[in-house]
């Protein structure tokens, strides 16, 4: 347990993760639908603020685990329940805790109908993605992976709009079809490590290049349908367009950076040579992604279709900078997960607010009512232009910080990156030119109340907060990034001086 | 007391007998019944740490046989509180019908204590005849006469195993001079290097038992007779013989130990990957709910062997627990069926259209056992077939254990469609299902097990590795 600072005390992660889970056994015997939305909302309050410790008390010098725990469950199979978290998984815990409450508030009237089974769903996928975030024990760590998909399942396909059966079956297959491999993967990493599930034992082992190679690939399906990366993303803009809004945040908020999160702590530490193999593929991979997405979201009629395919575009800046392997790209990567949770997460609760409205998503509809809705409008423009990476904005950080590391590792790659960017201005600007000036506007519609303003509030901090000043994000990692880059790099010195060794030995 | 929930069985049927003889609507007989399993379940328990031996050890009881006598009684009780109007059976037959399954249950727990070739037989048909004769007492509603095609079928094919596993029994008596299983196996695989009269002697006798199981390619019995016999029938079939089955190829495959019998290992290799691929191709396109469980069935026979064909202590607790899981989940399923079908007919996938409206406890119940039965955490399914595959990597089967991972990706498809009509369509019109109270506790209690058997396996796997520790 050397990786593993212990947490003396007041066990801070196994509260968040169950306390949502509670939450939700109790909203099962709550009467009325006003009660379950109070009771809901403050169950994820009370998770993001008891969340809040985390980062006050994180110490960012080390690269070790932290607030960490460790429980015996199978022991005949030596499978734990052991937590911890690092500078990778504490700001994605922060996002996730940070990001139910307004989920909740953004499906206040959104959802009308069985809005208790809702809430528990909702709660119940908390426990899920925040339990994913800091299970260090590769087989918890799969069951939480796995168990998100039934209430993820169940909030597309019973509360979802109407393609939503072909959505949330597509959602489901495509899935679980990509982590199958995932498990043959653990088992044989369990094998090969002295009958260990412990994610960081596994880390820096002495596997052959071949069985490295076999375990990246099981992990990238998996991972990459996740992501999700061209050409596995097929499932992303259907499930996306059909979740009802609060799904839609969850969704793109939190799930998409699971693939991401997958990448940093599996594949980057446990198969390090492998990673230097494929990894330039994926590098090429995700070029294809932010340029096809691009263009793809170019040609959009339906807002929450854009705003999903623009997704793809930004989770391949992601993936792009989790594999030109050096600091700039990785910290960068980090920062852009955050990002795009925060932004895409605005934009879906704005369309949602829209949607309340109109009963419709796609642009045509809405235009010109920047005159009747002038708050509505101005949230929207601000969480574009964060979208596109303007400067400012939280997500121009984040993409210049990835692009740097890009340059500094291809410039080839790099140049092919750029049109990306401009791709993303050009759509969102597409947006933004009809709904607040062309047409003829809707006198009827009603501008954004209390709650609503409640809700995107908050965002709208981060992304000034994170563009302006993103030191405070950016010191929590620098340690845990240095240790991964790292790991990676130690097979690369090995391989690279044990010529020299061989050549000075004559 | 050591035989006491046999013999409470046995007492009980004598006295189902009398019940029958007069005229009656089955409604004592049932609760009659219900006592009996739980009387069989509570004795069950109470001997579950004793030891002991009858008939010159030809039958033993010991912890392996009594959690299987547990399990049995679970599966019996449920049943018969599930389907509690029978609605599938006429009246005047439901004192008889409650007979035949106390007797098939009593059988079913004499099998897993015998531990001699012809008490195994003598046991095993006693559960069986019971079972042909349930079979064709569903009502004849439609005017089709379909159950008695089924009850046909199922005892010529069974008629046939059991022809093949005397023909087998008498190999291993030729050769070995004995029936008594702890002599008649080593010697066997000791032979079976130079003689392949022994392979095929004890590849003839399990043979009886991969019928019961519904193994491929002894599962031709199985959609007809899913779909041919009453809903209550079916849930029975499907789940409690297993129990026996599996008990007994524990007994037989533990005395192999660990080194030898690759013949044997090679032999459920290949009946595993045939029986998963088969059950869950030809699952994807059933429409008739009892149809589409019943080749999941095969499938899920064939992840049973994966623990068998490691030939550990540990491989053989999996398994274990993996059909005591496989026993919870079907009930589930079944519980649904039974409940959901208006007057005892046949249920389509279709009619389960907008559960989650007409029932949402049923259509709760059906979410759960689907996706525990598909292998999705944090169910029970996922963490036998998880165990399972640790297994039998373990054990060396690199290429079974994708093959078997592929087979969880085939399955969930058509799982998931059931979950679909169940929470996706609208109702149409279809009539709200009335579900009485002892069912709801039924079907919280499967839920309750299903879900703590997934998230705390450690007592359930501690037990079962225990109780096959007591055999060898």
């Amino acid at each position: 347990m050397d990786f593993l600072i212990m947490n003396e005390g007041f066990p801070l992660l196994s509260c968040l993760i169950f306390l949502p889970l509670v939450g939700a056994l109790i909203l099962l015997f709550l009467p009325g639908e006003g009660l379950a939305r109070m009771w809901s909302l403050l169950v994820t309050l009370a998770t993001a603020v008891l969340s809040f410790p985390l980062y006050t008390g994180f110490d960012p010098n080390t690269a070790l685990y932290q607030f960490g725990e460790h429980k015996e469950w199978i022991p005949s199979l030596n499978i734990n329940y052991t937590l911890g978290i690092d500078g990778i998984s504490l700001l994605l815990v922060l996002l996730t805790t940070f990001i139910m409450p307004l989920c909740v508030l953004g499906s206040w009237t959104y959802i009308q109908k069985r809005v208790k089974e809702f809430m528990i769903s909702l709660l119940i996928m908390e426990t899920a993605m925040i339990g994913v975030f800091v299970a260090l024990d590769f087989a918890l760590f799969y069951i939480l992976w796995e168990a998100m998909l039934i209430p993820m399942y169940l909030l597309i396909a019973v509360w979802g709009g109407p393609r939503k059966t072909y959505a949330s079956i597509k959602f489901f297959l495509y899935t679980l079809a990509g982590s199958v491999m995932l498990l043959v993967a653990i088992i044989a990493l369990y094998l090969h490590n002295d009958y260990s599930f412990s994610i960081p034992q596994m880390m820096g082992q002495d596997y052959s290049l071949t069985f490295q190679i076999w375990v990246f690939l099981a992990f990238c399906l998996a991972f990459a349908i996740k992501v999700p990366m061209f050409p596995v993303h097929t499932w992303l803009p259907a499930a996306h367009v059909e979740a009802p809004t609060a799904g839609s945040v969850v969704l793109a908020s939190v799930l998409l950076k699971m693939g991401t999160y997958g990448f940093l702590r599996f594949c980057l530490p446990i198969t390090p040579e492998a990673t230097h193999v494929i990894g330039p593929y994926l590098l090429f991979l995700s070029i294809a992604g932010i340029i096809y997405g691009g263009l793809t979201a170019l040609a959009q009629s339906d807002m929450k279709k854009l705003v999903a395919y623009s997704s793809v575009g930004h989770m391949g800046f992601v993936t792009l900078g989790i594999f030109v392997l050096n600091k700039n790209g990785i910290e960068g990567a980090i920062l852009q997960m955050i990002n795009h949770g925060v932004t895409t997460g605005a934009l879906f609760l704005c369309i949602g607010m829209l949607y309340e409205r109109t009963h419709s998503r796609e642009i045509s509809d809405h235009s010109g009512i920047a005159k009747n809705l002038p708050i509505f409008v101005t949230f929207l423009t601000i969480f574009s232009l964060s979208s596109l990476a303007f400067p400012a904005t939280n997500s121009f950080v984040g993409e210049f910080l990835i692009l740097a590391g890009a340059f500094s590792h291809n410039k080839i790659i790099a140049g092919m990156a750029i049109p990306g960017a401009i791709l993303a201005a050009a759509y969102m600007f597409r947006l933004l030119q009809y709904v607040l000036f062309k047409g003829p506007g809707r006198p009827d519609l009603a501008d954004l109340n209390m709650r609503e303003i409640a809700t995107l509030a908050p965002l709208l901090v981060f992304v000034f907060w994170i563009g302006l000043a993103p030191e405070p994000f950016m010191n929590v990692m620098h340690s845990s990034v240095d240790h991964l880059i790292e790991q990676v790099n130690l097979v690369k010195h090995v391989a690279e001086s044990a010529p020299i060794a061989i050549a000075m030995v004559p | 007391m050591l035989f006491a929930p046999e013999l409470v069985l046995l007492l009980g049927s004598l006295l189902l007998f009398f019940l029958s003889l007069g005229e009656s609507d089955g409604k004592g007989a049932r609760n009659v019944t219900i006592l009996l399993g739980l009387a069989g379940f509570v004795l069950s328990i109470i001997t579950l740490f004793q030891e002991g031996s009858l008939f010159m050890g030809a039958y033993r009881i010991d912890l392996f046989s009594q959690l299987f006598k547990v399990l049995i009684a679970v599966g019996m009780t449920c049943v018969v509180i599930f389907d509690g109007e029978m609605k599938g059976i006429s009246a005047r037959m439901r004192p008889e019908y409650y007979l035949f399954l106390t007797l098939s249950c009593m059988g079913l727990m004499l099998l897993v204590s015998s531990v001699e070739l012809i008490t195994m037989f003598v046991a095993l048909e006693l559960s069986s005849y019971s079972l042909y004769l349930m079979v064709p007492m569903r009502d004849d509603t439609g005017g089709i006469r379909f159950q008695m095609e089924a009850a046909i079928k199922y005892i010529l094919f069974g008629i046939i195993a059991t022809g093949a596993m005397l023909y087998g029994m008498s190999y291993l008596f030729g050769l070995t001079g004995s029936t008594h299983l702890e002599v008649v196996v080593p010697k066997i695989i000791e032979l079976s290097a130079s003689s392949p009269a022994a392979i095929l002697g004890i590849a003839l006798f399990m043979f009886g038992f991969f019928y019961k199981l519904a193994v491929f390619p002894f599962h031709f019995w199985v959609p007809d007779v899913y779909e041919g016999a009453a809903n209550s029938t079916t849930a029975f079939i499907a789940s409690v013989p297993k129990l026996g089955a599996v008990a007994i190829l524990i007994r037989l495959v533990v005395m192999v130990g660990p080194t030898g019998g690759d013949a044997l290992v090679n032999l459920l290799i290949v009946l595993a990957l045939c029986s998963m691929f088969y059950g869950n191709l030809s699952a994807l396109v059933q429409t008739d709910v009892k149809r589409m469980l019943g080749f999941s069935g095969i499938s899920h026979a064939g992840y049973v062997l994966l623990g068998l064909l490691t030939l550990k202590d540990s491989g053989f607790a999996t398994s274990i627990y993996y059909i005591a899981g496989y026993l919870v989940m079907n009930l589930a399923c079944f519980l649904v069926i039974c409940k959901v079908s208006k007057n005892g007919e046949n249920v389509s996938i279709d009619d389960l259209s907008g559960l989650h409206q007409r029932a949402p406890l049923l259509a709760l119940t059906l979410g759960v056992g689907m996706f525990a039965l598909a292998g999705i955490p944090p169910f029970v399914g996922f963490m036998g077939k998880f165990m399972l595959l640790t297994g039998a990597y373990k054990a060396g089967h690199l290429t079974l254990v994708i093959l078997a991972a592929l087979n969880t990706a085939i399955a969930i498809y058509y799982y998931l469609s059931v979950v679909r009509i169940a929470f996706c369509n609208d109702p149409d019109e279809r009539p709200s299902v009335s579900v009485d109270p002892m069912t709801k506790l039924v079907s919280v209690f499967l839920m309750v097990v299903i879900i703590a058997m997934g998230v705390a396996p450690a007592k359930v796997l501690e037990l079962a590795t225990t109780a096959v520790r007591s055999i060898l």
